[in-house]
């Protein structure tokens, strides 16, 4: 089975043969090669899946690749700039020490940006509740913490 | 890859209709992170799916006469975020904030959280609650059912052979004055069942010393979603003070009937349908501007 769709990833236009059968995770991957998309439990449970779908975040495991037409999709290669130069989120991470393993950074990395794109101001527990969605088991959590309020107050 | 045979997009009611009276062994397919889950544990091998996200009738909250209009296909996060919700019904934007995580609340539907017919389901008891009516529409049309005779049995429901549900209608007089709250009661803060859920929905006198109405529901509190309608109809027009709050968390243990599972024994769940009920009761009661006297 066979079926082109057409959707924006990472702010290109782009056409796709995809499998109707297929997941959005699968076809990132494997399609068009994007592996910071993580497979983690694939039954929308970890978060390590996620990408922004028209600006929100989403579990692209439990997500039909068909449903992404006429979608614009970010995942995390999508964060850095022409010139490879890092996002602000990203470097929160960096600078915070968010990352050990960083099986869950793509995910967090994706749901901090829509965060800090919403460009509203939370407090600590709202952010907790926002990455609730992410499991990491390295972390503690608090250095994304850091990393996500120190990336928010950096941009708004 | 998803097991899936066959997929059909629906763009109409009618159109699904016809699939769903065509295709005996179809699977109505809205949000998918009940469904695709099942697919993948391979419970639904060779599905034919019924995909209904493009259908437009389906989508959306309106206000007719002041009636809520939830359309199935509101995710929890549309409604959560929906003025309408937050100034006329705002318990249920609590109860749907407490489903998974942010990621599952941008994907799950309020349409196909009651239809999974499952006990657990955030929304359904806040619903129970208001009064919703569901709207069915079928090869004959459309016909009306309160929630609570919606449910059957676990994981089964009043949808027969090409129905789907296309409305949730909260009416003006069954939220107008009334204030309510949701408690989950979960192992975690987040991405969990609940073990059991409670919601309560009052309306005080004007003097605010009596409940004029109340209404309890339970998730988890016996094999579907339940009201308490011996405790409501006790309390009604009752003087308002600890002893009657006493009174109902005693009386809801008549009605409910919780079962022991890998999560939680029917003696805890028993111990929580009294607790829950209390304390929800008393927030609603604050809420609606009411005070409780010793
Ligand atoms: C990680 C994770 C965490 C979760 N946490 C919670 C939680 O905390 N609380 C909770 O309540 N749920 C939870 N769920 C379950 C699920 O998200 C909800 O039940 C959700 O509301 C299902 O909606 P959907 O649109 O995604 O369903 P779908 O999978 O598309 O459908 C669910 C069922 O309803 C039927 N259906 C859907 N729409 C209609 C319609 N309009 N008419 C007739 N039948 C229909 C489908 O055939 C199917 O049987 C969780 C799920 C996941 C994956
Ligand atoms: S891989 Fe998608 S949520 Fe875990
Ligand atoms: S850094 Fe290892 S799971 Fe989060």
């Amino acid at each position: 089975m066979i079926e082109i769709i057409k959707c924006k990833i990472n702010g290109r236009d782009q056409e796709i043969a995809i499998d109707p059968r297929e997941s959005l995770t699968d076809m990132l991957r494997n399609k068009l090669g994007l592996t910071s998309v993580k497979k983690g439990c694939e039954v929308g449970e970890c978060g390590a899946c996620t990408v922004l779908i028209d600006g929100k975040s989403y579990n692209s495991c439990i997500y039909l690749a068909s449903w992404a037409k006429d979608k614009s999709i970010i995942t995390v290669e999508g964060l850095t700039s022409e010139n490879g130069e890092l996002s602000p989120v990203q470097k929160a991470f960096i600078d915070e020490s968010a990352v050990q393993c960083g099986f869950c950074t793509p995910g967090l990395l994706l749901t901090a940006t829509e965060i800090v794109n919403s460009g509203q101001k939370y407090t600590r527990e709202e952010l907790r509740t926002l990455i609730s969605g992410h499991l990491c088991r390295c972390t503690g959590y608090e250095n994304i913490l850091n990393a996500v309020e120190k990336a928010l107050n950096q941009e708004n | 890859m998803y097991n899936i045979k066959k997929m059909y997009n629906a763009e109409t009611i009618s159109d699904a209709v016809k699939f769903l009276t065509d295709n005996e062994d179809a699977k109505i397919i809205a949000g998918g992170s009940d469904v695709l889950i099942e697919l993948r544990h391979g419970k639904l091998p060779n599905a034919t799916l019924l995909n209904i996200r493009d259908i437009k009738e389906m989508q959306g909250i309106e206000l007719i006469n002041e009636d809520i209009i939830i359309k199935p296909l509101s995710t929890f996060t549309e409604i959560a975020e929906n003025q309408i919700i937050q100034e006329r019904i705002p318990m249920l934007a609590e109860a749907v904030n407490t489903v998974g995580g942010p990621q599952v609340r941008n994907i799950g539907t309020i349409g196909g959280n009651i239809c999974n017919g499952i006990t657990s389901a955030d929304s359904a008891s806040t619903l129970f609650t208001l009064d919703a009516e569901l709207e069915i529409t079928g090869p004959d049309g459309t016909r009306n059912i309160h929630i609570k005779d919606f449910y059957i049995w676990v994981a089964e429901v009043d949808l027969k052979q090409g129905e789907l549900l296309t409305k949730i209608i909260i009416k003006k007089e069954s939220y107008e004055n009334y204030f309510g709250h949701y408690y989950k009661y979960a192992k975690r803060n987040a991405m969990d069942i609940a073990i059991q859920g409670c919601a309560v929905n009052c309306k005080l006198s004007d003097d605010k010393t009596k409940l004029e109405n109340v209404r309890i529901g339970f998730g988890v509190g016996g094999p579907i979603p339940l009201r308490c309608f011996e405790t409501e109809n006790k309390a009604k027009g009752k003087l308002i003070n600890n002893e009657l709050i006493d009174e109902i968390g005693k009386s809801v243990l008549e009605e409910v009937n919780p079962r022991t599972s890998w999560k939680a024994t029917k003696e805890f769940r028993l111990h929580l349908a009294q607790e829950l009920s209390k304390r929800v009761l008393r927030e609603a009661i604050e809420r609606a501007g009411g005070h409780i006297n010793d």
